[in-house]
């Protein structure tokens, strides 16, 4: 096994009322990208700001690259980069003021134009922040992580509320900065990002790691490659204990007011849940089936949509 | 290669403010329309003549010439008495002369009481008007010296304005240093908590960058800035009103970049631990009023009581103010001006050092 870029062990962060990191557990090896996948208010941005040595956990070791907030953040800072999940960059400077300022507090690093390049601001360079559209600025704040040409990369949320286009560029560069044998630990509520992106995904709800593992690992422990998901319009609700005995059913679980059957083949089982329903006189509000995705592991999990 | 950080840190902040054009106009356009129009309402005005209305066919060419003649009177002529009256009451003239139609020789003073019951020549005032007191005196002289009377003794006479004296030149010095303070209150307390509250701050301290030097970038642009603000108004000064610099103008610029330092550490200070925009506008609002006010900015701190001499003494700005003032308008040297320099640098050192204790960078 290769050396851990991140360990943290039994990390713990209270606030006032509020439990927001509740004994977490992490290992991100050199090389691979890490996802922190959980609903809003899970605590990935508590945790990832632990480990990026902003902000001081109540309880729990951390170390990045190995070394310790406490006795090296001097040379740790030289070494991470850092996207937070929201930072308003200063709107009357250029692209390239920006990149430029940032590369001057560190003592190593690329060329900015070379950056630019990496997040295709290029053309963009002399535009002002305020001019940028919300994928540019964000392709901009990765661009600021980047240009210490860091060992460990952190992105909080760096897709969140941009188009599918401007999330596949960043993906792009993503990918890009992992090619190099770079370690990324990124934080994300949307499953396919994760599934697209992350080697490995640790899901979070309330604080805690409830699973881990790769993307594939974790669909499949939901047993059942796709997915069948009900609503039933009459208040006749089938019982979950005859909805499991259907044929090729792996597991029920049940989230806003819907039924999710994980199964292994949609021939079999769909023919035999519409046979009970007729039967029942249920009538289906809703039917549709798709591809097992980390969404699936998370309703299983907890019995919740991730974006609710 | 690797650009420096303290100077990309100054010259972020010398570029930010030049691209706000409101940031621009309150330090630089502002104290100079403002210095513009209280130098001109204040301005000093050439003494103004006393109006004289004389009235009466029978006046002489002799008085009449000698009223007109006299320094400082200006004569109005009306045709009958209830005119001028009428004149001296709206405040028309500030005195009348009434010359009776019989009066064609003025000069009988001796014969001209006793015989008739009506002297020639009346002069009619209003006694609880400064000016129309003094248009009764000159008046007076003048009637008498053109009916001949002359001087007793020779007395000399000298105008004197002292240089200095003038509103505009208390003014001037006095914006300077308001200029200092807001400037540095505004351009640092509030852009630091804006960064705070765009988490920019939170940003910049997840990099290897220095904190001293993020919070010295701040005190370099002041003093840069002092550079444009200084020569502005001075010159400003010097073209418009003709205010000059009594003393040196090298003591002028170390006491104004001591005001700089010193308002900078407290705009940090105000900034160091507030989590938005309005708590910080607050804050400096509440800190700047006090010396708008009791500092000698627009007027001198000796109009307050004795018992607040002492404790206005101790505001910063008032320490700038009357140092500033003792260079430009006393030509006071190092000596002079030392006591209210020694407290602008305690007060910019105290400051710092606090600032940088209690800052909160998240
Ligand atoms: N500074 C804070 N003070 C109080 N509560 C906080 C603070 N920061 C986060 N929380 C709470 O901690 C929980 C986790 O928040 P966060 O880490 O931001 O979640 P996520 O990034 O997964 O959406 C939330 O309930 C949030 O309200
Ligand atoms: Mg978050």
């Amino acid at each position: 096994m290769t050396q851990a870029a991140i360990l943290c062990r039994g990390l713990v962060k209270t606030y006032d009322e509020v439990t927001a990191v509740d004994g977490l557990d992490l290992e991100v090896r050199a090389g691979e990208c890490f996802g922190l996948l959980g609903p809003n208010g899970a605590g990935k941005t508590t945790t990832v700001e632990i480990l990026e040595g902003l902000n001081a956990p109540t309880a729990g070791q951390v170390e990045v690259l190995g070394m310790r907030w406490d006795r090296d953040e001097h040379a740790l800072r030289q070494r991470i980069g850092v996207s937070l999940q929201e930072t308003h960059l200063p709107d009357k400077l250029t692209v390239e003021e920006v990149a430029l300022l940032f590369r001057s507090f560190f003592s190593r690093g690329r060329d900015v134009s070379e950056v630019l390049d990496m997040v295709g601001l290029r053309e963009k360079k002399k535009s002002w922040v305020e001019k940028l559209s919300g994928g540019q600025k964000q392709r901009l704040a990765v661009g600021c992580a980047l240009v210490s040409d860091p060992d460990l990369l952190f992105l909080d949320e760096p897709t969140t509320g941009l188009d599918p286009q401007s999330r596949r560029q960043l993906w792009d560069v993503v990918q890009g900065f992992k090619a190099q044998g770079r370690t990324v630990l990124l934080t994300t509520h949307y499953m396919d990002e994760a599934e697209r992106l992350c080697d490995r995904v640790a899901v979070i709800d309330r604080g805690k790691v409830i699973a881990l593992g790769t993307p594939a690992e974790l669909v499949a422990s939901i047993g059942g490659q796709q997915v069948i998901e009900v609503g039933f319009e009459n208040g006749v609700a089938l019982e979950d204990g005859e909805l499991r005995n259907l044929p090729g059913v792996r597991r029920v679980s049940r989230a806003g007011g819907g039924v999710s059957l994980a199964v292994d083949r949609l021939h079999e089982t769909l023919p035999a849940l519409l046979g009970l329903a007729q039967e029942r006189r249920a009538q289906l509000s809703r039917l549709a089936t798709h591809h097992a995705t980390l969404e699936d592991v998370f309703v299983t999990l907890t019995g919740r949509q991730l974006r609710e | 290669m690797t650009p420096n950080p303290l100077w990309e840190l100054t010259l972020t902040r010398l570029r930010l403010f030049f691209r706000e054009p409101s940031a621009v106009f309150w330090t630089f356009g502002f104290p100079l329309a403002l210095s513009l129009a209280l130098g001109i309402a204040f301005r000093n005005r050439p003494p103004e003549p006393v109006r004289i209305g004389v009235s009466g066919s029978g006046a002489s060419d002799r008085l009449v010439r000698g009223l007109e003649s006299a320094d400082g009177l200006r004569v109005s002529h009306f045709r009958d008495e209830a005119e001028v009256r009428k004149a001296l009451r709206t405040g028309g003239v500030d005195a009348a002369v009434l010359v009776r139609g019989a009066a064609e020789e003025p000069a009988l003073p001796a014969t001209g009481v006793g015989r008739r019951p009506e002297h020639p020549i009346e002069i009619l005032h209003d006694p609880t008007r400064p000016e129309s007191r003094v248009a009764r005196a000159l008046a007076a002289d003048a009637i008498q010296r053109a009916a001949g009377r002359a001087d007793a003794v020779a007395v000399a006479e000298r105008a004197v304005t002292e240089p200095g004296s003038r509103y505009i030149d208390f003014l001037i010095p006095g914006l300077i240093g308001m200029n200092v303070m807001s400037s540095g209150m505004w351009g640092i307390g509030y852009v630091v908590v804006e960064m705070r509250t765009r988490k920019l701050l939170k940003r910049l301290v997840a990099t290897p960058m220095s904190r001293a030097q993020f919070l010295w970038s701040f005190v370099l642009m002041r003093s840069a800035f002092l550079f444009i603000e200084l020569p502005a108004l001075l010159v400003f000064g010097w073209f418009a009103f003709k205010v000059g610099v009594a003393g040196s103008l090298a003591l002028l610029v170390a006491v104004a970049l001591l005001g700089a330092l010193c308002f900078s550490g407290i705009g940090l200070l105000v900034a160091s631990r507030a989590q938005n925009t309005q708590t910080v506008s607050g804050i400096i609002n509440a800190v700047m009023l006090p010396m708008f006010i009791g500092s000698g900015v627009f007027f001198s701190t000796a109009r307050f009581p004795d018992w607040l001499q002492k404790p206005l003494r101790l505001l910063p700005l008032t320490a700038l103010n009357d140092s500033m003032r003792a260079v430009m308008i006393d030509g006071a040297g190092i000596a002079a001006v030392a006591r209210p320099a020694a407290l602008l640098a305690v007060l910019a050192a105290a400051s710092f050092a606090l600032a940088l204790r209690i800052f909160r960078w998240r």
